[in-house]
């Protein structure tokens, strides 16, 4: 019996096992030959480097105008968390508990929103931010990103609300506070991890974008991270050692980052979708 | 006790505390960078816009549009292409997650470990997986699959095969997605109450009968949550289609979403382009109902 149970243990470790490395093995291919030169690469791209070459990682940083990039990925990330903390928390403390009148309408609007595709109003708002000349505008992108993620904020803040037991809000009622002062002192102190997990998740989505991004910021001068890895592509010899250390740089600080944060991503992804 | 209650909900619904305002900001952003131009979407349908022109000059073609698009061979691939794809989706990643969520649970040691595995190709950005794929592996000259081909192997490239180029594209979304979804059931099964197994385990049950009797019952809200999920996001599927193929070759991984974005920023005609949006829409917002209705039926309250 006890045999039996130690063999089941290796085959679902085994099964484990298998399912990881099908994950992670094309992110260390890119690892791997980040730091080998475009030939090595043509023979073998599977072999180990020789050596931890690091002048591909300081040609991808140059070509690719990483420097720019990562700070206009940066500013489009606070900007957009930014404006989606602010406006997703005041809306899920008067859609939590009993604050409002019609909160089931704007929930719904919310909910339904979430199902529109972006090429159902892409085309209207290209046109109208081209009449404003703000395409390539980062702040006025992060507009758009933070109307986009909006309404699964607002669900995540209004499950963390919810928790809190409703005497504070009303100690602090018969205490003569304002609304804001709620908000501020009583409720942000309860409420933060769920700031934290909204901010996480709505900066690695602002990070990540593509196809707003793409569309609206034009102009080298204007590209994200990511973009700017793309434009390395375009390039008239296409190094592969210069782009895997291009992927490298963008994808080595994002996985420290989920590792540190996992437990916020995790509780970010599942929050919306099981009831805790 | 229910009386209690009753004096706190009509204290706080009186009108000097309703703070109804507090929902303008997120709202009022929501309507103007996706409610408004939704609604101007829909009338561009109807119209010839090229996506540039003066929106008050508008000229309103009727319902040609609709019967374009509906006549229109690609329009139809590409609606068959998001079906095939949602079926996909429906089935491989769905077994998979609750596969490898089931087996998650007896591990109590190594879960995270193996979750953060699982999940790293989902927090990276699609635009840098999607170019993984295509130069380190398909790469018929520095990828592995020129590797392959040099030890003599003859290897096609799949992307660039009409026959199985939807499937690959497929299985590199579905390869970025999968593990989301075992993180999602994976905390939904861990919500089973424990009295609940070891009752089943106390009548004999074996594990596959656990797993049915005990466990599936109490994930079936998130699980059919995700379901409706998954179509919605099937038929807005864009990123890995345009970035591994653009919808090609010869539109045979054309999407909705990649003919539509076509259709206004390569030909121009974005009353059409808005009327192929309007159908995947249409799509998404009858999953949502018939999610609500159904929702609505199992549980009045």
């Amino acid at each position: 019996m006890k045999k039996k149970k130690i063999l089941i243990g290796a085959v679902v470790h085994a099964v484990l096992i298998l399912l990881a490395v099908i994950q992670v093995l094309p992110i260390c291919l890119v690892i791997i030959n980040s730091f080998k030169t475009h030939r090595e690469i043509m023979v073998n791209p599977l072999k180990m480097p020789s050596s931890l070459n690091l002048e591909n990682y300081a040609a991808a940083w140059k070509y690719g105008k990483f420097a720019n990039g990562f700070k206009n990925s940066l500013l489009l990330c606070i900007c957009t968390i930014l404006i989606v903390l602010f406006c997703s928390t005041i809306a899920a403390y008067a859609l939590s508990g009993k604050r409002m009148k019609h909160s089931g309408i704007v929930i719904i609007y919310f909910m339904m929103s979430m199902t529109v595709p972006t090429q159902m109003f892409l085309f209207p708002l290209y046109a109208a931010y081209a009449k404003l000349h703000l395409i390539g505008n980062i702040v006025a992108l992060s507009f758009i990103l933070g109307a986009t993620n909006m309404p699964l904020a607002v669900f995540l803040m209004r499950t963390f609300f919810m928790k809190v037991p409703s005497e504070l809000v009303e100690a602090a009622q018969m205490d003569g506070a304002s609304v804001g002062q709620i908000i501020r002192k009583v409720m942000m102190p309860i409420v933060s991890p769920g700031m934290i997990t909204v901010s996480i998740l709505v900066g690695l989505s602002s990070w990540n974008e593509f196809m707003l991004s793409s569309t609206f910021l034009q102009g080298e001068r204007n590209f994200t991270a990511v973009l700017s890895f793309l434009a390395l592509k375009g390039m008239e010899t296409t190094d592969m050692g210069l782009m895997m250390a291009g992927a490298s740089i963008l994808v080595i600080p994002i996985i420290l980052i989920f590792i540190s944060l996992q437990r916020y991503f995790v509780d970010g992804m599942v929050g919306g979708a099981v009831k805790g | 006790m229910p009386k209690q209650k009753q004096k706190t909900t009509t204290q706080l619904r009186g009108p000097k505390r309703s703070v109804g305002y507090l929902v303008l900001p997120a709202l009022g952003l929501s309507a103007l960078a996706v409610f408004l131009p939704m609604l101007l979407t829909i009338i561009v349908s109807f119209t010839d816009w090229n996506g540039v022109a003066n929106l008050k000059e508008l000229n309103f073609i009727g319902l040609r549009n609709f019967t374009e698009i509906f006549a229109d061979e690609v329009f139809i691939k590409a609606f068959v292409n998001n079906v095939l794809w949602t079926t996909i989706y429906l089935s491989i990643p769905v077994c998979i997650a609750l596969f490898a969520a089931v087996l998650l649970l007896g591990r109590k040691n190594a879960r995270i470990a193996y979750q953060i595995l699982f999940l790293i190709p989902y927090v990276l950005a699609p635009a840098i997986n999607a170019m993984v794929w295509l130069y380190i592996i398909f790469n018929p000259v520095s990828g592995v699959w020129g590797f392959l081909k040099k030890l003599g192997m003859n290897v096609i490239n799949p992307l660039s095969n009409q026959s199985i180029a939807l499937y690959t594209v497929a299985g590199i979304d579905i390869w970025h997605y999968w593990g989301y979804l075992t993180v999602v059931y994976l905390a939904a099964l861990r919500q089973t109450p424990q009295d609940q197994i070891e009752a089943a385990q106390v009548m004999g049950c074996n594990a596959l009968q656990i797993f049915w009797y005990v466990y599936f019952p109490n994930i079936k809200a998130t699980f059919r949550l995700m379901l409706i999920m998954i179509m919605i996001t099937s038929f807005k599927s864009f990123d890995y289609v345009w970035l591994l193929t653009q919808g090609g070759p010869a539109h045979a991984t054309e999407m909705l979403g990649t003919y539509a974005y076509k259709l206004s920023y390569s030909m121009f005609q974005t009353g059409k382009a808005s009327a192929v949006s309007l159908v995947m829409g249409a799509f998404g917002l009858a999953m949502s109902s018939l999610y609500t209705a159904l929702s609505r039926k199992e549980d009045p309250s």
